[in-house]
């Protein structure tokens, strides 16, 4: 094996951690943060990816001469529409189930479905794809014999600009602070003067938005199909928990090595091979720490 | 100035607080003693809407708390410091601080708190969890002063306590209440504390108050009685 081509495998790997990190952010903060099965999760994936072809089918017919901004005002309205779509699912269901995690996973199952029939409806059955932007066609070389598409090179900058915002919003920012408090003792939150109804709206909106982008960044490496939230959404699970479930960092690093992981097993294995390989280690790994790679020890 | 009246909470069929009663007058302290399980707790949660009383009023000022959330409270007035002091483990000590502004009309923490519990500015990036007992209830206290509340309801904060950090506690509940103009109610099994602290006294049995006394003519050994199995 060539070093050209260990290379190009583990570019591939930062490629398919992109995907997972951006949609296990997300996940993070519902499952995560708020311990919310939200096996709509991949759906909302699809839906940013839908806004983001149908952005760019705006642009293409009544704005062709910007084009070129097609993908990054994508990026803002999945994100705004899935998070808006967040919001309404909070209040009208999410809100009534809180406590019971079967109903949720049940519910929000159900809303998969529906939602995967709309795309089929509105969009059809074919997958659709996203038009590359002139300024990210074509790649960078940096050394003789390897090639990194740009695509791929701004969804990497785009998953740590994302990472970098979600860290801010939750470490630096009153939301994320009202957020973390929340999410550690909720009836003491409440009875220390935070409005935890408002908080938890918010907090899932944020992580649906952030499916959104995840989905946004999908559409620059692969077509989007009514199915498309399935392929990702047991992935993303398994980096959360493989991550430890409180831990964003841990999501991250997950995300990094399972990427890196499903990318190098395929080149002696298959996909499916790579993958089962992956499980494998992750059942291990969790059997020696059940709380995920990184937990917290403090004083309750 | 706060009056609860005809407060009756259930734990599913279980008929837990009857028909309670109380008032507490500006700058006053009300000490609410009794043995575990006799309904203290249960009545300070109620107060700050933590669990649900299925009758009764609850009024600061003439307005009426009861239809209110746990936060509206807050806002309305109330401060709650929680038994086993229930602080953010995961959050830093001045996080933990922070988290209890979000009624208050200042966003940087009054420098009198660090005045009265100095460990806090010394521990401020420790997470709250990793702090002594005795660290966590002066933050828990903070926590809930920097609402600034009208009447503040601490629930047995000397539990699990080492008595020379249950004097300084006492001391500064005195100085702060007298400094920040608020109210008090306390529940407590440790005389000696409550007796620091408290103008009046209510003794709880099987959630109804069946004893009642002024500080200047408490009977210690009465309400040693009461406290004792």
């Amino acid at each position: 094996m060539s070093v050209d081509m260990l290379l190009s495998q583990i570019f591939n790997g930062l490629s398919l951690f992109t995907i997972l990190a951006l949609m296990a952010i997300g996940l993070a903060i519902v499952f995560g943060l708020m311990g919310v099965i939200n096996m709509a999760h991949g759906e909302l994936m699809a839906m940013g990816a839908y806004m983001t072809y149908l952005t760019s089918v705006i642009f293409s017919r009544w704005l062709p001469g910007v084009m070129g901004a097609s993908f990054l005002v994508g990026i803002v309205v999945a994100f705004l529409t899935t998070a808006a779509f967040g919001l309404l699912l909070e209040t009208v269901m999410i809100r009534h189930l809180y406590k019971r995690p079967l109903d949720t996973l049940l519910a929000t199952w159900g809303v998969s479905l529906i939602l995967q029939q709309v795309f089929r409806q509105v969009f059809g059955p074919i997958n659709v794809s996203v038009p590359t932007a002139s300024w990210l066609q074509g790649a960078w070389s940096p050394m003789p014999g390897l090639d990194l598409p740009l695509a791929r090179v701004f969804i990497i900058a785009l998953t740590l600009a994302v990472a970098l915002g979600v860290y801010l919003f939750l470490f630096k920012s009153r939301w994320g602070l009202r957020i973390r408090s929340v999410m550690q003792n909720r009836a003491m939150a409440g009875a220390a003067g935070i409005n935890t109804a408002r908080v938890d709206a918010v907090t899932f909106a944020v992580g649906c938005g952030l499916a959104g982008v995840a989905g946004s960044a999908l559409t620059m490496i692969a077509s989007t199909g009514p199915a498309t939230g399935q392929q990702y959404i047991v992935d993303a699970f398994i980096v959360v928990v493989f991550g430890g479930v409180e831990s964003l960092i841990g999501t991250f690093v997950s995300a990094f090595m399972i990427g890196q992981m499903q990318s190098l097993f395929e080149m002696p294995f298959s996909g499916s091979m790579a993958k089962a390989a992956i499980l494998l280690l992750v059942i291990v790994a969790l059997y020696f720490r059940p709380s995920g790679l990184f937990s917290i020890k403090v004083r309750r | 100035m706060f009056a609860v009246e005809n407060l009756n909470v259930y734990y599913g069929e279980s008929h837990i607080l009857h028909n309670l009663q109380l008032t507490l007058g500006a700058h006053e302290t009300l000490a609410i003693m009794g043995r575990n399980g006799m309904g203290k707790s249960t009545l300070l949660k109620a107060l700050i809407a933590m669990i649900p009383a299925k009758t009764g009023s609850i009024q600061l000022d003439g307005r009426e708390l009861a239809p209110l959330k746990s936060y509206a409270r807050v806002a309305a007035g109330l401060g709650y410091v929680p038994q086993g002091r229930m602080i953010f483990p995961y959050l830093t000590v001045l996080e933990n601080i922070l988290s209890g502004m979000d009624s208050a009309t200042n966003s940087v923490v009054p420098e009198y708190i660090y005045e009265t519990f100095p460990v806090l500015w010394d521990m401020r990036a420790r997470r709250g969890g990793n702090l002594s007992g005795g660290q966590q209830q002066q933050l828990a206290i903070a926590r809930a002063l920097v609402s600034e509340p009208r009447v503040l309801i601490l629930d047995e904060p000397t539990e699990g306590i080492q008595p020379s950090i249950i004097k300084e506690i006492a001391r500064s509940l005195n100085t702060l209440k007298k400094e920040r103009n608020f109210s008090l109610i306390v529940s407590e099994q440790v005389l000696s504390f409550t007796l620091d602290i408290a103008d009046r006294f209510l003794i709880i049995e099987k959630g109804r108050f069946v004893h009642e006394a002024v500080r200047e003519y408490v009977d210690a050994d009465k309400m040693m009685g009461y406290l004792t199995i």
